[in-house]
């Protein structure tokens, strides 16, 4: 197919052979051949499956699962516990990540801290919820000291519920909100604030018209990202809760389980798909953010 | 305003430095204080982990919980035995995965630098893809992708390599791109080639040997991200390291809180080995 190729004399571009077009293109088949079928398949299966019935045929009935009350609950769930987990991880995160951009940029501190957040931002699933379990379970070792200091045993049942997960959430959340946004805080200059002092600026000021505006669309794509990452998230709310299926994640574990009644094959597509739509939106969106954002910092 | 600009003309240098170091000095107890409070509400759960997995319940220590963990190739333990084949699948996984996901993407991404340059955008938004869908979602629809795997190669537990590969793509992408950015890959081949190198040279003899630290930061981050994962093991009913912890729990608390404790720690050494490895790459970079 590739004739032997003339030496480098020939001018780029130039005088090309038609053969060689596709030719050229040989050693980039096996990676989209293997993408196609372990990423792009899959999706298509899910994607396809959500709107076709048991029997094989082209179908919107698959949605009006949507609709059951088991499902609109769990949609309600996941949307709140990602959009409560986003907004304080992002706050703390954010608080965590200005303090190291004040902070020496080479100094022990932050290179200490940065490593540390890089390891806990991957680090979510069975060994966190072990981990939180350890510590504020029924045996766990913050409810004994607290029942040591004050002689009562606090109620740990909130841990598997809605607050238990915002709380293990912002454990993944916070570190990944300081990798995301110290970026941003590092593109800002000392001396956007040397010149806003100059000018007669407060540090008021400074906050509200100069690095206040510069960081906002950081700062939200930041937001959509962790949104993004808590809704997708499954590994950690399935080892923390097995007995209930409160969240979109989980209702999947159940549909594929078999553990849901229905009489709907293609229960997982459609929740699965119902997944994919809304974390498109907000990638969407986190990427119109983050072009935005990059107009400052570079 | 113009009385503040006025003042700040006259103000004498001195107190400008004050003015500063005061800032600095508040600044400096701010940042101390989120540190510890943020990081105190990192290390309480790790920590607990240590202390349930040894507690009695009326006071003292036990260390037997560690016993399957430490006496993990000898002992008869049940425990033992779902961590030995969660571990040796895991490690397995590891060696396939990064196998896999370095001869797919190195080649490819050179490739498509120095000939096809219009392939690049493709080949980005293919990789960050498994960003955006998530690995439940993915499982979902890899059900009868596996199936036909498990007719052709088995169901064993080391053929997750291929979907581990995707999970991985963006993370090693990013790694690799970062690193092939950082030189001039289109004047080494040229010069290369006009010496007569041959394509495979320039790849493997050129290309290679320069983006070292990038392949092994690539290879860091996956190591962790596959030591780590349980979600598509889990469901698609497959063992490695996760889902071992994970069963373990169901029966021994102590002995899961004790091997979360290890896999936790094994996972910091690497992360921290990757940062070692990329922070002396970029001191290289700025000499």
């Amino acid at each position: 197919m590739t004739a032997p190729v003339a030496p480098a004399v020939t001018p780029a571009g130039g005088g090309r052979r038609r053969g060689g077009r596709l030719g050229v293109l040989a050693p980039t088949v096996p990676f989209f051949l293997y993408v196609g079928i372990f990423l792009v398949l899959p999706t298509l299966i899910v994607v396809v499956g959500a709107f076709q019935g048991n029997d094989g045929a082209f179908t919107l009935s698959n949605l009006s699962l949507l609709n059951t009350p088991s499902v609109r609950s769990a949609t309600l769930t996941t949307l709140g516990l990602s959009a409560i987990s986003a907004v304080t991880g992002a706050v703390i995160g954010g608080l965590l990540a200005y303090a190291l951009a004040t902070a020496d940029p080479e100094g022990r501190l932050r290179r200490t801290v940065l490593a540390v957040c890089s390891v806990l931002a991957q680090f979510g699933g069975v060994m966190l919820a072990f981990c939180f379990i350890a510590a504020i379970g029924r045996n766990g070792s913050v409810t004994q000291i607290l029942f040591d200091l004050t002689g009562t045993r606090i109620t740990t049942a909130w841990l598997y519920e809605f607050p238990g997960l915002v709380l293990v959430y912002a454990y993944f959340q916070i570190p990944l909100m300081v990798i995301v946004f110290l970026p941003a805080l590092d593109g800002i200059r000392p001396q956007w604030r040397e010149a806003t002092e100059t000018m007669g600026g407060s540090t008021w000021t400074y906050w509200t018209r100069v690095a206040g505006p510069i960081l906002m669309p950081a700062f939200v794509s930041s937001v959509l990202l962790l949104f993004a990452n808590a809704f997708s998230a499954y590994a950690t709310a399935a080892a923390l809760i097995s007995q209930a299926n409160p969240l979109l994640a989980l209702q999947i574990r159940g549909a594929l389980s078999g553990e849901v009644v229905s009489d709907q094959q293609n229960t997982a597509k459609v929740l699965a798909f119902l997944m994919v739509v809304i974390v498109a939106i907000v990638m969407a969106l986190y990427a119109w953010m983050q072009r935005r954002a990059s107009r400052w910092i570079r | 305003m113009t009385a503040t600009l006025a003042g700040i003309t006259e103000t004498p240098p001195d107190q400008g430095r004050s003015l500063h170091a005061g800032r600095r000095r508040s600044q400096r107890i701010f940042r101390w204080a989120i540190v510890t409070l943020v990081l105190l509400f990192f290390a309480v759960p790790i920590l607990s982990l240590l202390d349930s997995s040894s507690r009695l319940r009326g006071g003292g220590r036990d260390w037997s919980a560690w016993d399957p963990i430490l006496q993990i190739a000898t002992s008869s333990d049940p425990s033992s035995g779902l961590i030995r084949e969660g571990l040796l699948n895991s490690l397995l996984l590891v060696v396939a995965t990064l196998v896999l996901m370095l001869l797919l993407l190195i080649p490819t991404m050179i490739w498509i630098r120095l000939r096809v340059p219009y392939l690049r955008r493709a080949m980005e938004f293919i990789c960050l893809l498994p960003l955006t869908i998530p690995a439940i979602v993915l499982v979902v629809g890899l059900g009868p992708v596996y199936r036909r795997v498990a007719d052709v190669l088995g169901t064993g537990s080391v053929w997750l390599c291929f979907i581990y590969a995707i999970l991985v793509l963006p993370f090693a992408y990013r790694a690799l791109d970062a690193g092939l950015d950082s030189i001039e890959v289109r004047t080494l081949s040229e010069a290369a080639r006009s010496l007569g190198a041959s394509w495979g040279t320039v790849m493997f003899r050129i290309v290679l040997p320069n983006i070292r630290t990038a392949v092994v930061s690539a290879s860091f981050i996956s190591l962790a991200l596959v030591l780590g994962e349980y979600t598509v093991a889990s469901l698609l009913a497959r063992r490695n390291l996760q889902t071992a912890i994970f069963l373990v729990g169901q029966n021994n608390v102590k002995t899961a809180s004790a091997l979360a404790l290890v896999a936790l720690a094994l996972g910091f050494v690497l992360l921290f080995l990757l940062s070692l490895v990329s922070s002396r790459t970029s001191r290289k970079a700025t000499p």
